[in-house]
């Protein structure tokens, strides 16, 4: 039985790095039976590092792990299920094509000599169902049910295995409020039966709700953990975001001008609501949020990526019709995806082809490509950006992530863009790199380029931006001046509930 | 060509020899050699001018169907429907003169239109309900085979001006028209893929479709032009091939989608795309030939020739993933 003083887990001294980053750096955290811990912290503080470490999809660098006191080794998925662990992902891992006791039990097969025993898949699964207090035919196909239906599924599947520890990643970020109310009271169902639960949410009324204990990480460690009564917003958000901004570049001063761009209530079919905004000549203008708020999104749509359900988007004054990612060109719209490898290069291809992308038209006479021209800008941009490369004809696959982003940044300013968007520009990069980047787009400010920039560090938004458009799912929540701005203030939108 | 990619821009370079031999299409050219080295070793008719002459004709109608179908391969997709073309364009064009009495250009030029609503039908299904190229062209490979049928009820149309022979067998300096053809078309498409914008386009849409979007291009315009291409390109080999038998069969050009894939890909090429070469294509259609020569010349026995032409397949396309792989 557990002893009342000790957690039933505990986890003590987990450190994991990955190439460039310490993600986990000697982290406790305990949990005991029958209560809800809610994780909180910002993208990157090492949440899910943690979880899938417990979960068996990481292995710990260092540290141990108790289960009911004795010292446990959690090397893959399946050893963590047998101690009792399940994990339901933000994106659900059921199988769209079979039906519910078929997902429940799958990989566990009930059998009768070699046959698969249905029936009795069924009954087991109708039981567990009514313990989730799902009432839908085990029968059903999975893809017919509801977002929170499968979640039921995956809890009742949790079940299946006698679960004593489930970690729910994100799970209400796409439900909605009946539909948390129900999984709520399921919550409160596997407390009472002393099931230890992690809930991973960044919706603080969610976790005044439903937590007994709020545990805040931030760059891979605990920041602190809090009582019932010593939850508030505002020092969940103070423990949050306390990182040093340390030596981030900051924007040099540049003339802002009169408006680029402006754009007037733009919405998406399902997701973004009201846009409205307007970025000036020589402005750096910083979009802020958590990851899915949908700051890329927009940037998607206004660059013609995604359909745009409604709203109006001004160049200049002139209303313009952007419908592909050809007239967003057109429109000197330049655009620096999130993802530099699957949206930013042809990898196969090689420096001078992809810095010349964009631009290939204006280095060409009757579509005839200009060789010494396109050799020209690229050498001319390999040199601006520094980029690190053997020659112009070496493959980009072959370069560095931070020389791999530079020259999506080339092929862009190669264009002479207007407007330049980036989103996530300095993700996954190395010091030395970022800062270059920075000062790149300051000096491109400077030279009366409107900038846009998306960004989940909060110091990098901050360092850059001129103004800061704080989204939260889906809407403009706040926008504050480059004065006015802190990571707190920032934070606070962010994650606010009033919508 | 210098990369992987295949697209060259300083060609006058001092180390040019190098860069051939490092080529893919390098490779593929020494198999050919090889090839024509033992025929011509070990059997005397191998040798004879008729024969080299013959051997080039017969692979040029794979060759030219197969320039179209390796620009489609670069973009990562594929179309299976050009042996159809090929059959449908012979019989229309064939239909054209000897039924309609229309004139030999305006004949041919039908059989060009063809093809290309064929093509561009394909292009419209990949890029509209966004239908796998594979589904989307074995579905049009039925339908124009079917209309094919339905024109002729199955019988071939004969009675084609003399005019209209020339075509696929007259000679033009000693040399077969069909293999100036060939050639010529080999030229301005090599031209096309390694000089031009569309061309340059083409292979970033074939190695990164998203990233070639979001560079502010149009791809599916791009691939409505390149499938329409592939048409034409199939017809005009069909056409070629009509004037040679001096009739439009219905059955012509069965299976030869198959041919034309295995060319390209034997020519280097990848079916995940952004890679590929005419010269290669060309070369990949010709070993092809000469095998096929070579067996009849050796009488080795029909059923294996067949059996053998698919191994040689496989060794080839194995002998590059390897060469591919160690890089």
């Amino acid at each position: 039985m557990q002893n009342k003083n000790s957690p039933y887990l505990k986890m003590r001294g987990i450190t994991k790095a990955f190439p460039g980053v310490l993600a986990l750096d000697r982290v406790d955290f305990d949990l005991e039976l029958g209560k809800v811990v809610a994780l909180v912290g910002e993208n990157g503080a090492g949440k899910s590092t943690l979880m899938k470490i417990l979960s068996g999809v990481y292995k710990t660098d260092a540290g141990e792990i108790f289960i009911d006191n004795k010292k446990v080794e959690i090397t893959d998925p399946l050893a963590s299920q047998n101690l009792g662990i399940s994990i339901i992902y933000q994106e659900l891992n059921l199988l769209q094509n079979l039906n519910i006791a078929e997902n429940i039990f799958i990989g566990k097969e009930i059998k009768k000599h070699i046959f698969v025993d249905k029936e009795k898949m069924h009954e087991e699964s109708q039981k567990l169902l009514n313990e989730v207090g799902l009432n839908v035919s085990t029968k059903t196909l999975v893809r017919d049910l509801s977002t929170a239906q499968k979640q039921m599924v995956e809890v009742a599947k949790a079940l299946s295995f006698n679960s004593k520890i489930i970690i729910m990643d994100e799970p209400t970020s796409s439900l909605t409020d009946t539909e948390t109310a129900i999984l709520f009271n399921i919550i409160r169902k596997l407390k009472s039966k002393n099931v230890a639960i992690v809930f991973i949410s960044h919706r603080m009324n969610e976790i005044f709700e439903i937590a007994d204990e709020v545990v805040v990480m931030r760059d891979g460690k605990i920041v602190g953990k809090l009582d019932r009564h010593e939850m508030s917003e505002s020092t969940i958000i103070n423990l949050m975001v306390g990182r040093e901004i340390e030596d981030i570049f900051s924007k040099l001063p540049a003339d802002i001008g009169e408006p680029v761009l402006e754009v007037k209530n733009l919405s998406t079919k399902d997701f973004l609501k009201d846009i409205s905004f307007t970025l000036r000549k020589g402005e750096i203008l910083g979009f802020a949020g958590l990851v899915g708020a949908g700051r890329s999104e927009v940037m998607r749509a206004i660059f013609g990526i995604d359909k745009k359900e409604t709203g109006e988007i001004f160049i200049h004054g002139k209303k313009v019709n952007i419908e592909s990612t050809e007239d967003a060109l057109k429109h000197g719209i330049g655009f620096i995806p999130e993802d530099r490898k699957e949206q930013g290069l042809v990898l196969g291809m090689n420096v001078r082809e992809n810095i010349t992308l964009a631009a290939l038209k204006a280095l060409s006479k009757f579509n005839f490509i200009d060789n010494k021209k396109e050799e020209g800008i690229a050498k001319e941009y390999i040199d601006k950006l520094s980029i690190k490369t053997p020659s112009e004809e070496q493959i980009v696959e072959n370069l560095s992530g931070g020389n791999q982003q530079k020259v999506v940044i080339g092929k862009w300013m190669a264009t002479n863009p207007e407007i330049l968007i980036l989103d996530e520009p300095t993700r996954g990069i190395d010091v030395g790199a970022k800062k270059e980047i920075h000062i790149l787009m300051s000096k491109l400010a400077q030279q009366g380029v409107g900038i846009i920039l998306i960004s989940s560090e909060l110091p990098e938004i901050l360092g850059m931006s001129d103004r800061i458009i704080v989204m939260h799912e889906g809407r403009i929540k706040g926008e504050l001046s480059r004065e006015e701005a802190s990571q707190e203030k920032i934070m606070k939108i962010a994650i606010s509930n009033n919508s | 060509m210098t990369n992987k990619i295949g697209v060259n821009s300083n060609s006058f370079s001092k180390n040019i020899l190098r860069q051939i031999a490092r080529s893919a299409s390098f490779n593929i050219f020494i198999i050919l050699f090889v090839m024509c080295a033992i025929m011509y070793i070990i059997s005397p008719p191998f040798r004879s001018i008729d024969n080299i002459l013959s051997v080039t004709r017969a692979f040029s109608y794979i060759a030219i169907m197969a320039i179209g179908e390796c620009i489609v391969i670069i973009t990562a997709g594929v179309d299976l429907s050009v042996g159809s073309t090929f059959g449908l364009a012979g019989v229309i064009t064939a239909l054209c003169m000897s039924i309609y009495n229309i004139p030999v250009l305006p004949s041919i030029l039908v059989g060009l239109v063809v093809g290309a609503l064929i093509g561009l039908l394909n292009g419209i299904l990949i890029i509209k309900p966004k239908l796998p190229p594979f589904i989307a062209t074995l579905g049009t490979l039925s339908m124009a085979r079917g209309l094919a049928y339905i024109i002729t009820q199955g019988y071939p149309i004969t009675k084609v001006p003399i005019e209209f022979l020339y075509l696929g067998q007259g000679y033009l300096l000693s040399i077969p028209v069909p293999v100036w053809c060939m050639f010529l078309l080999a030229v301005i498409f090599s031209v096309f893929l390694n000089k031009t914008v569309l061309g340059r386009r083409i292979y970033a849409l074939g190695g990164n479709e998203v990233a070639t979007r979001i560079s502010g291009i149009n791809t599916d315009r791009i691939k409505l032009i390149v499938y329409t291409l592939c048409g034409v390109l199939a017809a005009f080999s069909g056409i070629i091939t009509a004037s040679k038998l001096g009739l439009g069969q219905p059955t012509a050009g069965n299976g030869y989608e198959l041919d034309a894939v295995a060319a390209v890909i034997i020519g280097g090429a990848s079916l995940s795309g952004g890679q590929g070469t005419i010269l290669g294509t060309i070369l990949g259609a010709a070993i092809m030939g000469v095998l096929r020569n070579a067996l009849v010349l050796l009488s080795v026995n029909a059923y294996w020739q067949q059996f053998i032409i698919g191994f040689v397949i496989l060794f080839a396309v194995t002998a590059d993933q390897l060469r591919k792989n160690r890089k």
